[in-house]
């Protein structure tokens, strides 16, 4: 049963980490390398856009790819550890009857 | 005051702030000194982690780099921010849990083989050592033109620093002054950074102002508008185009990417907090205060050359201002009359361009041509000081680390007890700051050329094997050991043909799929990676004992 809960907190980070790379890879080798001529062809202030998102949007993006991760990691972890304690404590319980029997053990 | 006692200074305050942290940071234990105890707080090993990252040619070159690149230079800014992505993704919590010194630790465990520990201490030494002796040089630059003392002397006394806070402190006492440096350097890369937003574009944010439009001063008109027309006008291409081939930006930026996430000197830093919570969270950290510095870069880089063009192009040559003069000195701009007019001619047609600029003083002279005050001119030396030395402990406690822990205690001598081991790793750090230092003093011609391909290095051999170890349970260590030997042989194969064999033929004719020697760490990635699966299938999976030790990283607790 442990194992099930380590094997579903794996999947769901590797989701995430899926999500994340996509954009890491969307925003750099495609916004920032691959399309930079044709973006270059909106501006705003006095950035070309295609030059900006190489320059400087992309650093951003990669910040805030690390703050998100950092966020919902920290869910993915809170969630598996009260999966694992619920899940040890039904366990537990239903370990009770046999603990009546032989109180004498420690476990 | 004159520049020179203002630059004396800056350094002799930071250098006493570092020698008292290294007094007060002491290692008693190896654990002191291969991790700093493991205890640092996740803010403090962001700020360390990123003055360890940051060296003299993050600090002093790369802005110049970009400034001659035009948009080109972005493989540099997302290169080296993007690799953290991977680093706090992909490595930095699974090596936290795992919860070892070193990489060659993780790599010998994972791999359940002395040979794959020999391999990666080989390749954690060859990429720590190529990248040390640039920082050494850097330092020596900085000394020579800020302080005037002569590079011997400017190399020793940078030596005999990191000497006292590294051999003393090990970890501990590097982490903790990496974030004075960090101070010092940040500091120091933004006040002339926002001095000269200010007085170009009248916004305070170098960020936003390299996007502003320009004050009546300079003409008025978007600074970049005018940048490009200023490039055109001279024969060069325009600053916001790209020049170099597509698929060469693409694969340079992968290899800085890859190089940054395989380089052992960040990755060790991950050891040094408590839990996997904090590694991550101080990768967030480490990759915010890098992006200060890479943020304002492009910045610089656009405001320094704009304020070149202007001031330098068509002037008499009596009418320059004194910096020229300075700099003229140091062989790092050279101005030659050749048509004896007395006026500089600067274009990109070699036929009439009669001046030659040093990229480097795109940095190191940027506050003066700006005509800045002298403090703020002399923060710079600091700021360089700062970042070469920061990074240069890093590396050195990578090579340290190596020899004492991976192939002393690990391989050769197990039987050694902790006292002789942290004895040895004082020893090998004090022997790897004399070879650092003769080497920063006599610089074999290549040491520039050669840190850029430190990351190919380490890309084409660690970066695949770490993730590898970590997201393939089955990767067993044949698979590993020639996966990596083939992505570093490959490498500094190509590398070495285009930079000495054949450096005649390197140029886009003669390069694989047109990818310069720069960028071929990811061809080397990916074919460390094809290598490494392919060997894998002829081979039994890894033990019992190594797939459950994966399974364990893979968790938070």
């Amino acid at each position: 049963m442990r194992d099930e809960h380590a094997r579903a907190y794996w999947k769901a980070n590797v989701r995430i980490l899926t999500v994340l790379m996509s954009i890491w890879f969307f925003i750099s080798f495609v916004c920032g390398i691959l399309l930079a001529d044709f973006l270059d062809n909106f501006r705003f202030a006095g950035f070309k856009l295609g030059f900006w998102i190489a320059q400087q949007g992309s650093i951003y993006v990669f910040v805030i790819l690390i703050l998100v991760y950092l966020v919902w990691m920290d869910r993915l972890d809170a969630r598996y550890t009260r999966d694992k304690n619920t899940h040890d404590s039904k366990t537990r319980q239903a370990d009770k009857p046999d603990q009546k029997q032989s109180p004498e053990d420690p476990a | 005051m004159s520049v020179q006692i203002w630059t004396y200074v800056f350094v002799v305050l930071s250098f006493g702030l570092y020698i008292g942290i290294a007094i007060w940071s002491r290692a008693a234990s190896t654990n002191d000194f291969y991790v700093a105890g493991g205890g640092v707080h996740p803010l403090a090993n962001g700020m360390a982690t990123a003055a360890d990252w940051m060296s003299a040619a993050s600090f002093i070159s790369m802005a110049g780099l970009i400034s001659f690149l035009g948009r080109d230079g972005a493989f540099y800014l997302m290169g080296w921010t993007g690799g953290y992505v991977l680093l706090a993704l992909l490595l930095a919590p699974y090596l936290r849990k795992f919860g070892k010194f070193t990489v060659p630790d993780f790599i010998g465990d994972r791999y359940y083989s002395n040979s794959a520990r020999l391999v990666a201490i080989f390749c954690a030494i060859s990429v720590s050592f190529v990248y040390v002796c640039g920082q050494m040089q850097g330092a020596g630059i900085v000394f020579s033109r800020f302080l005037e003392v002569d590079i011997t002397t400017g190399v020793i006394i940078g030596m005999t620093i990191v000497f006292f806070y590294a051999v003393m402190g090990g970890m501990k006492g590097i982490t903790y002054t990496q974030v004075a440096q960090y101070c010092v350097l940040i500091f120091a890369y933004l006040v002339p950074a926002i001095f000269i937003s200010l007085m170009m574009t009248g916004n305070p944010i170098p960020q936003l102002g390299f996007g502003s439009e320009l004050t009546p001063e300079y003409g008025g008109g978007y600074l970049l508008d005018r940048l490009d027309n200023l490039s055109l006008d001279l024969g060069f291409a325009a600053y916001t185009e790209g020049l170099r081939p597509t698929q060469d930006v693409f694969f340079i930026t992968a290899a800085l990417m890859f190089g940054t996430a395989g380089l052992p000197h960040v990755i060790i830093r991950f050891f040094t907090v408590p839990s996997v919570r904090d590694a991550r969270k101080s990768a967030a950290y480490a990759l915010i205060f890098i992006a200060i510095l890479y943020t304002t870069a492009p910045a610089v880089a656009a405001f320094a050359k704009t304020n070149l063009l202007n001031t330098v192009n068509n002037a008499t040559y009596e009418q320059l201002p004194s910096w020229f003069g300075t700099w003229e000195t140091t062989q790092l701009i050279e101005f030659d009359d050749r048509n004896a007019d007395g006026v500089v001619q600067y274009s990109g047609d070699p036929e009439v361009n009669e001046l030659t600029v040093n990229r480097d003083i795109m940095v190191l002279a940027n506050p003066e041509i700006a005509g800045l005050p002298n403090w703020v001119v002399a923060l710079v030396a600091a700021g360089a000081l700062a970042a070469a030395l920061s990074t240069a402990a890093g590396l050195l406690l990578v090579i340290s680390t190596a020899v004492s822990h991976d192939l002393l205690k690990r391989s050769l001598m197990p039987g050694i007890t902790e006292k002789q081991e942290l004895l040895f790793a004082r020893l090998s750090i004090f022997v790897a700051i004399l070879i650092a230092g003769y080497f920063g003093i006599n610089p074999p011609g290549f040491v520039a050329e050669v840190v850029a391909f430190a990351f190919g290095l380490a890309a084409a051999s660690f970066f695949p094997a770490i993730v590898l170890g970590i997201f393939y349970r089955r990767m067993n260590r044949q698979g590993a050991i020639s996966g990596m030997l083939a992505g570093f042989l490959f490498t500094a194969a190509y590398i070495i043909y285009f930079k000495f064999i054949s450096p005649e033929t390197s140029n886009a004719a003669h390069w694989w799929f047109g990818i310069s020697p720069e960028g071929i760490g990811t061809l080397g990635t990916f074919i460390n990676t094809a290598v490494a699966l392919t060997v894998n299938r002829f081979y039994a999976a890894p033990p019992k004992a190594v797939q459950d030790m994966v399974e364990e990283i893979r968790l938070p607790n």
